[in-house]
């Protein structure tokens, strides 16, 4: 695996692209590496396409413009692909994961995925729905995304989020619990 | 070595932190777009119980900056944060700080200016302030910005002038990157207890401060603020020196990249500095000679250091995120320029690069091309002294 590796995050205002990234930053510094993790810069609308960023290396990272070829996409919200092409920038080897209850094959289709980008489907909205009880699919999103790629240990990155969400969530700790089974359920149930 | 802790944390967040760390004794501040975290996260920290600070919410920057130099000319340690617009409100009150020589810190996140209205960074709101009197700090990342916050309250107190700590707006302000926190504790040794000289709260020892000054000694006062702002590049140095020896990262008026043996560099200030650091890394792989100056601090400028470490370079480029609307090359060019000129040996191959202007992205490609130019300028080719790099025209 390449030293740097760059990830964008696809959603829409609210669906929580942001906190992932965010998350998924956090998990990545407990582990030991070094992080940048950033929304896209611009006016914050409910529904609106969004994106947020991370890169993830062993050295310092020195480069602080946008991620324009990210090595792994992440979409929350399929509706998206049909206004925003979230492949673009990607390598032939790029991994794509989609939050969608379609199978890889039938969404590589749907999309004309170009090359050999590997792409990755996993229920995120449905999971989320009857593990936190309402649609958020960022958090599963991360499980699948490990799974997808190995880029951390899953326990190490359960143990972390766990402790971040119980800081955000000091008064609601079943919110807790319902992520955690929701991160574990898409990490099992991701498809390739 | 003191012992540090390792974490997540935006530029806002990062400078929140330090603020907390620093435990002022008044805030006085405005939110504005994208520096509100900065004074937001701080007033939970004021409400939280876990800083001694008083909070002043005002109602203007204009009215942030007054609360800061009364509660600075009372004899407080007095931190403010602000970026655009606001530091734009506040210029008038910046001369006063500064003029009374009063050591107040301010973080600020650099933003365009409108208009057109603009939320996103670049250097013109600093640069509106640049002849206002305070030392200026550029940071690359949300470590300098930490490192610098701390280093600023030193410096404003030793040099007895009010001092910015800049980061880039978005790029920087929101941008979540692992940073070494140091102990509370060490902080606070490392900042002291503010050395009170003359100030208002001394009963014993009334004083009148911000009084009129007429022909017969206005100069006199000014030529002495001229020269404190040439003093403080060796309490900058020296402030650095005694952070460096504690807490092992080092800084001094700019970062020098792989520049003893370049023949092309670039100078610039920011979180682009990193950018350009990468870009030299790759370029160096390929056999060209790049090497990049960091300016961190701004004012006072440091331009004998300057004209020192660019004296071997062959051609250089200044790229400028803000440009003067003065017809020509923009203000940090034209003060790196000046450096050079005193010494006729002094490399003159310098090109002018505005870039970035209202959050333009800076691509790994745009710091290529600047490379490129100064690849064809050492060949001899002519070049425009003035790019507007990545702008459509």
């Amino acid at each position: 695996m390449k030293d740097l590796i760059e990830i964008r995050w696809h959603g829409r205002g609210g669906q929580g692209a942001k906190t992932a990234a965010l998350l998924f930053g956090d998990a990545a510094l407990a582990s030991g590496k070094f992080i940048q993790a950033f929304p896209e810069y611009g006016p914050e609308r409910m529904g609106a396409p969004v994106a947020s960023f991370n890169r993830l290396s062993s050295k310092p990272i020195l480069i602080h413009s946008g991620v324009t070829n990210p090595d792994v996409v992440i979409v929350l919200d399929p509706t998206l692909m049909e206004s925003v092409d979230v492949t673009e920038g990607m390598p032939e080897d790029g991994v794509l994961i989609i939050n969608t209850n379609k199978t890889p094959e039938e969404t590589k289709k749907e999309l004309g995925v170009k090359g050999r980008i590997k792409v990755f489907t996993v229920d995120a909205s449905t999971i989320s729905k009857e593990t936190i009880g309402r649609p958020m699919p960022n958090t599963p999103m991360l499980g699948a995304l490990i799974r997808a790629t190995g880029i951390l240990d899953f326990k190490e990155m359960i143990e972390e989020t766990k402790v971040k969400l119980e800081k955000k969530f000091k008064s609601k700790l079943e919110v807790v619990e319902g992520n955690l089974k929701a991160i574990e359920r898409a990490y099992n149930e991701v498809k390739s | 070595m003191a012992k540090t802790n390792i974490v997540a944390r935006t530029g806002n967040e990062a400078m929140a932190e330090a603020m907390r760390q620093i435990n002022p004794d008044v805030v006085a501040a405005y939110p504005i777009t994208p520096a509100t975290e900065i004074v937001q996260i701080f007033a939970g920290y004021v409400a939280d119980g876990l800083v001694d600070t008083e909070f002043v919410p005002v109602e203007s920057e204009h009215s942030a900056m007054s609360a800061c130099i009364g509660a600075s000319a009372a004899g407080g340690r007095i931190m403010t944060g602000t970026s655009s617009q606001g530091l734009a409100l506040m210029a008038e009150m910046l001369y006063i700080a500064s003029g009374l020589r009063l050591p107040i810190v301010m973080a600020d996140v650099n933003r365009a200016l409108s208009s057109p209205i603009n939320i996103h960074c670049d250097h013109s709101d600093t640069m509106m302030v640049k002849d206002a009197g305070w030392i200026q700090i550029f940071s690359e990342n949300a470590q300098e910005a930490y490192d610098n916050m701390i280093q600023a309250v030193r410096i404003a107190e030793e040099a007895l002038l009010p001092v910015i700590v800049t980061t880039d707006g978005f790029i920087i302000s929101h941008c979540m990157e692992r940073i070494e926190i140091i102990d509370d504790k060490d902080v606070k040794n490392f900042v002291g207890e503010k050395k009170l000289g003359n100030y208002l709260l001394n009963v014993d020892k009334p004083i009148t401060i911000g009084a009129m000054d007429l022909p017969d000694y206005y100069f006199e006062h000014k030529r002495q603020h001229i020269e404190a702002m040439i003093e403080s590049k060796d309490i900058i140095l020296s402030v650095a020196k005694e952070f460096s020896g504690l807490f092992g990262r080092s800084y001094g008026l700019f970062e020098v990249y792989r520049l003893e043996d370049a023949d092309c560099a670039i100078v610039l200030m920011g979180s682009t500095v990193g950018t350009a650091k990468a870009v030299a890394d790759n370029l160096r792989e390929k056999g060209i000679k790049a090497g990049v100056l960091g300016l961190r601090v701004f004012r006072p400028f440091p331009k004998e250091e300057i004209a020192q470490a660019l004296k071997n370079i062959k051609a250089i480029a200044v790229m400028d995120r803000s440009d003067s609307m003065n017809a020509q090359e923009g203000p940090v060019c034209l003060e790196v320029k000046a450096s050079l000129f005193d010494d006729s040996a002094s490399p003159n191959n310098v090109l002018n690069y505005i870039y970035g202007l209202g959050g333009r992205e800076v691509r790994i490609e745009d710091i290529e091309s600047v490379y490129k130019g100064l690849g064809e300028v050492i060949k001899g080719k002519s070049k425009n002294k003035i790019t507007y790099l990545g702008v459509r025209e």
